[in-house]
C-alpha cells in the first residue's frame, strides 16, 4: 500500500473543500469495504484520505415521513436493512441490504458510499499483467476475450465489461430514488438512474459526480408499490457472494391485473439497470407465470454475451419471473 | 500473501506521517502514533501482541480476524485503525477473564467439536456471539444467513450451527 496522510471531516463542507484542496489523489474515506480494500491491491492510489464517517448528521434514517424516506449517507448497510418501515412496507430495499456482504461488511459499510461500490472484475482488481481499461485507460481489457463468466451481458462497451456489483442500487432505482450531493459548486439532487456511467470508450468514469462531490443523503418517494416487492438474487452459494443475476421488482394489483410495475436488475449489467421494457409488457395484464416470463425476456433485452455468460441471459429472464412471482404473493390481501 | 503485505515499501516515499489514536481494547487504554495505513487487525496483533484475531485473507473475505468496535462485530483487516480511535474494541483474548470460565459460546464450541484445526475459530466465536445478541440466531437457516461472512475451510459447520444454538439457550439464561 501506497502510504497517504489522513484527516478527519467535522462537517460536510469542511470534507468537500478539504478534498478540492487536496487536488488529484484525494478522496473521500467511509466504510473503508471498497477503497481500503482496493489500496490493498494497489489498485487505487490515493495520496490523501478525508474520513467522512464522524459527519453525525449524515447518519440518520428516516422512514417516517410521508412523501419521502431519508437515509443519511453514512447510515450502515446494516441499521438501514432493519428498519422496520423498510422491513414491513419496502421488503426488496430491505433484502437489498442484507442480502448482500455478510453482516461484519455490513457494520462497516455506509449506504451513501455502498452507491459507489466498484466493480469485482478479476483483471481490474488483479493489476499486472492484465490489461484493464478501468485501471488503466486506453491499455485494453482482458476481460473481453478472457474469464468472463461474472461479466456484464447489458450496458458493455468494446472497452468495458465489468459488472455492477451492488445489490442496493438495483433496489433504489426501481423505486426511482434520488441522491442528494454536495461539492464546491453548491448542493445538487441527482436521480440514482443517472448517477451511473455506461462504460462507453471510458469505463474509469464510473458516474458523473466530480471528485469533490460528497453523496449527503439518499431519498425515495413513498409509493404503494413497496409491500409487494421483493429482490430475488441468485449467486453460485446461497448467501455471502455477488450477484449472477438478481432483480428488484415491486408491484401494484387490481384484483388479478397488474396496474404498476418496476422491474431493475443486478449483476448482469454495467451500472444499475432498471428495466422499463418488462414493465411495460406486465402493465394492465394478469400476472401469470408465462407474462413473468415474458417480462423477464423484456429485461434481458440486447444482452450480448461473452464467451462464457451465456447462460445468464436465460437465468436472468428466470430471475425477473421468480420475482415478479413472489412479489405477487405478497399483494394477496 | 505476505503477513507484511498491508505495509508494503515503498522507498520513494518519504517519511510517514503517523496519526495518535486512542483505542480501548479489552477495556485497556492505549494510545498509539499510528501509520494510517495500519489496519485495526494489525494494532491488536503487532502492535498489542494480541494473536488471537487471524489474519485469513486481509480483504474481508473470510471473517478470521472478527472483533466487535463498539458492540458491533467486523472484520478488522478491513477497518484502518485510525477509524478505531475513541472506540472500544474487544477481541478474542477479552471474551471472558483470564483466569475465569469459559465464555458459554467458547464452552459450546468445544462441546460440539466446531472446529478441526482451530484457524478460523476466534472470527467464529466472534461472529456467533454478535449474531445471538443481534437476535439473529432463532434457526438454523438465520444463523446460517448471518454466519455466511465466516469461513471454515475444515468444513466444521455442522458443529458451528450446532455450538451457536447451544450457546444462543445459555447466553439468554445468562
Amino acid at each position: 500500500m501506497h502510504s497517504f496522510t489522513y484527516t478527519r471531516a467535522q462537517t460536510a463542507e469542511e470534507a468537500v473543500r478539504a478534498v478540492a484542496a487536496g487536488g488529484p489523489g484525494t478522496r473521500f474515506l467511509a466504510g473503508g469495504t471498497t477503497l481500503y480494500d482496493l489500496m490493498k491491491l494497489e489498485v487505487e492510489t490515493p495520496t490523501r484520505l478525508v474520513d467522512v464517517t464522524g459527519l453525525e448528521d449524515l447518519s440518520r434514517i428516516d422512514t417516517a415521513g410521508s412523501a419521502e424516506l431519508a437515509f443519511g449517507a453514512m447510515a450502515r448497510m446494516s441499521d438501514v436493512a432493519a428498519d422496520p418501515r423498510l422491513v414491513r412496507d419496502y421488503p426488496a430495499l430491505s433484502e437489498s441490504l442484507w442480502r448482500a456482504a455478510s453482516e461484519q461488511l455490513r457494520n462497516m459499510a455506509r449506504v451513501g458510499a455502498n452507491l459507489l461500490q466498484r466493480t469485482r472484475c478479476a483483471y481490474f482488481r488483479g493489476g499486472e499483467p492484465f490489461p484493464c481499461n478501468k485501471r488503466k485507460p486506453g491499455i485494453g481489457c482482458a476481460a473481453l476475450e478472457g474469464i468472463n463468466r461474472g461479466h456484464a451481458l447489458l450496458g458493455g462497451s468494446d472497452a468495458c465489461i465489468a459488472v455492477y456489483p451492488g445489490d442496493w442500487a438495483v433496489a433504489l432505482v426501481a423505486f426511482d430514488a434520488q441522491v442528494d450531493v454536495l461539492g464546491t459548486k453548491g448542493p445538487r439532487t441527482i436521480p440514482l438512474e443517472q448517477l451511473h456511467r455506461e462504460p462507453g470508450t471510458t469505463p474509469h468514469l464510473e458516474t458523473v459526480l466530480t471528485p469533490d462531490e460528497l453523496i449527503l443523503r439518499i431519498r425515495v418517494p413513498v409509493t404503494p408499490l413497496g409491500r409487494a416487492s421483493t429482490y430475488h438474487k441468485i449467486r453460485d452459494r446461497e448467501s455471502y457472494a455477488f450477484a449472477l443475476a438478481s432483480a428488484a421488482v415491486a408491484l401494484q394489483m387490481e384484483g388479478e391485473k397488474v396496474c404498476e410495475a418496476r422491474v431493475a436488475i443486478g449483476g448482469l449489467a454495467t451500472r444499475p439497470w432498471r428495466a422499463r421494457e418488462a414493465e411495460r409488457v406486465l402493465v394492465g395484464r394478469p400476472l401469470t407465470p408465462q407474462a413473468a416470463r415474458a417480462a423477464g425476456d423484456a429485461a434481458l433485452q440486447g444482452a450480448k454475451a461473452t464467451r462464457e455468460n451465456r447462460f445468464r441471459i436465460e437465468l436472468g429472464a428466470r430471475t425477473v419471473a421468480d420475482a415478479l412471482m413472489i412479489a405477487k404473493q405478497r399483494a394477496e390481501p | 500473501m505476505s503477513n507484511e503485505g498491508d505495509i508494503r515499501e515503498h522507498p520513494e516515499e518519504s517519511a510517514i506521517e503517523t496519526v495518535t489514536t486512542c483505542v480501548r481494547v479489552n477495556g485497556k487504554v492505549h494510545t498509539l502514533a499510528i501509520d494510517p495505513r495500519t489496519s485495526l487487525l494489525d494494532l491488536v496483533r503487532e502492535h498489542l501482541g494480541l494473536t488471537g484475531s487471524k489474519k485469513g485473507c486481509d480483504h474481508g473475505q473470510c471473517g478470521a480476524c472478527t472483533v466487535h468496535l463498539d458492540g458491533r462485530r467486523v472484520v478488522s483487516c478491513m477497518t484502518p485503525a485510525v477509524q478505531a480511535d475513541g472506540c472500544e474494541v474487544l477481541t478474542i483474548e477479552g471474551l471472558c477473564p483470564a483466569d475465569g470460565e469459559l465464555h458459554p459460546m467458547q464452552q459450546a464450541f468445544i462441546d460440539h467439536d466446531a472446529l478441526q484445526c482451530g484457524y478460523c475459530t476466534p472470527g467464529q466465536i466472534m461472529a456467533a456471539v454478535a449474531c445471538v445478541r443481534e437476535g439473529h440466531a432463532s434457526s438454523v437457516e438465520q444463523i446460517r444467513e448471518y454466519m455466511s461472512g465466516n469461513i471454515c475451510r475444515c468444513g466444521a459447520y455442522v458443529g458451528i450451527v450446532d455450538a451457536i444454538q447451544d450457546a444462543a439457550s445459555k447466553m439468554k439464561e445468562a
